[in-house]
């Protein structure tokens, strides 16, 4: 209750349509003092603080910062490439971190392929947490290491030559990624796991213990084997119907999570999505997992989409799994050492293949994307990239949210869901005009 | 001293009883009426306009409009000082019940009041008495309210005086009536004990020291106050006709609220407007009452024709 007495330029917004309490507010305001949200009656009536600065956002819709989890790079780099000084990474890193900020994504979480344990040992330590900044880039949320505990018959566009097994338990696991998995959630926000390869089941719960979102996928799991990793822990599907056994009405697989009732309920309702019509309880959390979707139209078709969001819609997240030809025009380019072509629709192949390797979607494209798709409302597009992910990753106080404490990452949209301004930690970006 | 002096100097007496349709015309009326008085004061920092306000569900339509004026540039709160009637006590200042938090989500937060001159009872002082002392000690050093607006309760109470209420009295701690405290269990998930027991308040002269009284009443459950406090005597078990004596007074309300009322009196107060309006004319009335002249009837050149007139003339 005690107000801070921070003497700091405390900025108002108004004229804004503000997405609070799952729903779209007309008459209210938006204070943020110090890069976080605040609620200013105190400061008014304790310090006698009034706004300093008055944004108007002429009747734009504001809404929390985008936050993407699964994005593997863009702009011609891929997280997963070692070769080079770290400066070198560095800077391509910073690059991708700026250069989503034109996007709307405020926060993201570094995707890395399979890759061999030295590529960890040396990209994972750059890939820690790391607060964003309006000039240098987005938020870094720790990374999300995809593989290479996976199925072989699953690989997508991954390297199964260093594919591997965790029949030694987590040591398997702190041996392939390095020291930086001890770290837990500082350095590693996601691990994506095939549950039904040997070992993996039960070092399920070592990982959650890490505090790191332990998601299921690259996997051709049968549905007691996925239910089985639920219960364990695991609270997220890896982009939902890509790489793994599609539906079959007798055995559903991992799509089937979706149906599931008899899951244990969760003891942390804070990385559970919350309860609403389709859960098994109506007053509980659901214990069901997140699941996330990629929706380029290319990966999922569209009512694919629509079904599994109206089956768990309290549970999907929007993920745009781009990789490093993302901001780039099509041609070849290189993904965890491999060479992937992007036609013209924005898919990306293995070159002389059918088969998936990403994709160059954005993700305020996706939001778009999706609302056409399940035609939901906007406050429901907005939440799957924005309260959905945050839920994911246990941060849902301070990101993917306009409540006080929340950090200020916001973006003005238009009814079209189109940027028209995005902040960062209270700080205008400059956007890039495109035309 | 009297701030009044730039209007017109027949500023009589008055006690006004304007009635209006219904709540919201009720509402537009005393925001547009606050929204004039504030202008035609022309305030300054060194002479602001002192205002008094209420809580509760009477003044959320005032306050809608009075935002709504500010927003549409007709009016600023740049230099208003604002005192409120009440507080609850022991409640923390930002529960969503307390009247800082009322006030704030209905006024404060939408228009450009400056913070240092807002006033609000602070029902967690450490001396509540010291606190009420220099209330009232703050509303003289700014030269005591202008406009004070008000509600009433169904048992004809103003601000937390309650039936019984001294009407000398002032600024103090009052313990609300047992009915007051069941009412309210509403806000505080329906139970009793939640509820603040204690409140601060200002007194029956502290509203009528104001050199302006403006009481809203609206609907039906109010009427019998009404009728209580307009027609009948100035006692101390219907607090609010202590207005009666009150040399500008201000009376606003809607038809549901003037049922028990005698039909003499609600035609009376009628027909004083409509003779106003109709045949002494708005530019001839000053904003608070004054009549400066009678309507200067337009000539008409046509001669009215009468039985005189033949019809060769």
């Amino acid at each position: 209750m005690v107000a801070t007495a921070s003497s700091s330029k405390i900025s108002k917004i108004v004229n804004a349509r503000l997405l609070l309490d799952h729903k779209i507010v007309q008459d209210s305001y938006l204070w943020f003092q110090d890069g976080k949200i605040i609620h200013p009656q105190n400061l008014f009536f304790d310090q006698h603080r009034d706004a300093d600065e008055i944004i108007d956002a002429k009747g734009a819709l504001v809404v929390p910062g985008y936050l993407d989890i699964q994005i593997n790079g863009g702009y011609g780099i891929d997280f997963a490439d070692n070769e080079g000084s770290l400066e070198k990474i560095q800077d391509d890193i910073n690059t991708v971190a700026k250069g989503l900020l034109q996007y709307g994504c405020t926060a993201f979480c570094p995707t890395v392929v399979s890759s061999a344990p030295e590529v960890y040992n040396k990209v994972l330590p750059l890939l820690n947490k790391r607060k964003g900044d309006a000039k240098k880039g987005s938020e870094i949320l720790g990374a999300h290491i995809e593989g290479p505990f996976i199925s072989h018959e699953k690989k997508g566009a991954h390297n199964q030559a260093i594919f591997r097994t965790g029949k030694n338990g987590v040591r398997e696991f702190d041996e392939a990624y390095g020291p930086e998995l001890m770290k837990g959630s500082e350095a590693v926000s996601i691990i994506t796991v095939a549950p039904e390869i040997e070992g993996v089941i039960d070092v399920i719960p070592e990982l959650a213990k890490r505090d790191i979102c332990v998601s299921i996928g690259h996997s051709a799991a049968t549905i007691s084997e996925a239910e089985t990793a639920v219960t364990k822990g695991a609270t997220l599907i890896t982009h939902l119907f890509n790489a793994m056994l599609p539906f079959h009405h007798r055995d559903p697989g991992m799509i089937g999570v979706l149906g599931a009732v008899d899951l244990p309920v969760p003891e942390n309702p804070l990385r559970h999505p919350a309860a609403s019509n389709t859960s098994p309880y109506r007053n509980k959390p659901d214990p069901r997992p997140f699941y996330g979707l990629i929706v380029d139209g290319v990966h999922v078709h569209p009512n694919s989409v629509r079904i599994a969001y109206y089956a768990h819609p309290k549970g999907c997240v929007l993920v745009t799994d781009a990789l490093s030809a993302l901001g780039l025009p099509r041609g070849v380019y290189s993904l965890g050492g491999r060479d992937v072509e992007v036609d013209d629709n924005g898919a990306a192949y293995i070159k002389g293949t059918n088969t998936l390797a990403g994709s160059t979607i954005t993700i305020d494209q996706s939001v778009r994307n999706f609302r056409n798709f399940t035609k939901c409302t906007m406050v429901e597009a907005i939440e799957a990239a924005t309260l959905h992910p945050a839920q994911v990753l246990g941060i849902s106080d301070r990101k993917g949210t306009l409540n006080p404490g929340g950090d200020a990452d916001l973006l003005f949209l238009n009814d079209d869901l189109e940027i028209q301004r995005v902040f960062v930690y209270g700080e205008e970006v400059e956007l890039h005009k495109t035309k | 001293t009297r701030s009044d002096t730039h209007l017109s100097p027949f500023s009589p007496n008055t006690m006004r009883l304007i009635i209006r349709e219904d709540y919201d015309e009720v509402s537009s009326y005393v925001a547009n009426y606050v929204k004039e008085r504030i202008n035609q004061f022309q305030p300054s920092a060194e002479r602001p306009f002192v205002l008094g306000l209420p809580t509760g569900s009477s003044p959320i339509g005032t306050y809608k409009k009075l935002v709504e004026l500010f927003k549409a540039g007709e009016l600023s709160f740049g230099h208003v000082v604002t005192f409120n009637m009440d507080e609850y006590v022991g409640l923390p200042r930002d529960h969503p019940e307390s009247y800082h938090s009322f006030m704030w989500n209905h006024l404060f937060k939408h228009v450009d009041i400056k913070p240092e001159n807002v006033h609000i009872l602070d029902g967690n002082a450490p001396d509540l008495d010291e606190e009420c002392k220099k209330f009232e000690a703050e509303i003289a050093r700014v030269g005591g309210i202008e406009l004070f607006l008000g509600g009433i309760g169904p048992d004809g109470h103003i601000a937390f005086n309650e039936p019984g209420s001294s009407l000398t009295s002032r600024t103090r701690v009052k313990t609300l009536a047992y009915e007051t405290i069941i009412a309210n269990a509403r806000f505080f998930d329906g139970d009793v004990s939640k509820v603040p027991k204690l409140a601060l308040t200002v007194g029956v002269a502290t509203v009528m020291d104001a050199r302006e009284v403006c009481i809203t009443i609206t609907g039906a459950h109010k009427s019998i106050a009404l009728a209580k406090c307009i027609e009948e005597g100035v006692n101390h078990m219907w607090t609010v006709s202590a207005i009666q004596m009150h040399p500008k007074g201000l009376v606003v309300c809607d038809e549901d609220a003037t049922l028990e009322l005698h039909v003499k009196t609600v035609k009376y107060f009628k027909s004083i407007e409509h003779v106003h309006h109709s045949l002494i004319g708005a530019e001839n009335l000053s904003l608070q009452g004054g009549v400066k002249q009678l309507r200067i009837p337009a000539v008409n050149t046509a001669r009215p024709a009468t039985p005189l007139n033949g019809p060769y003339e």
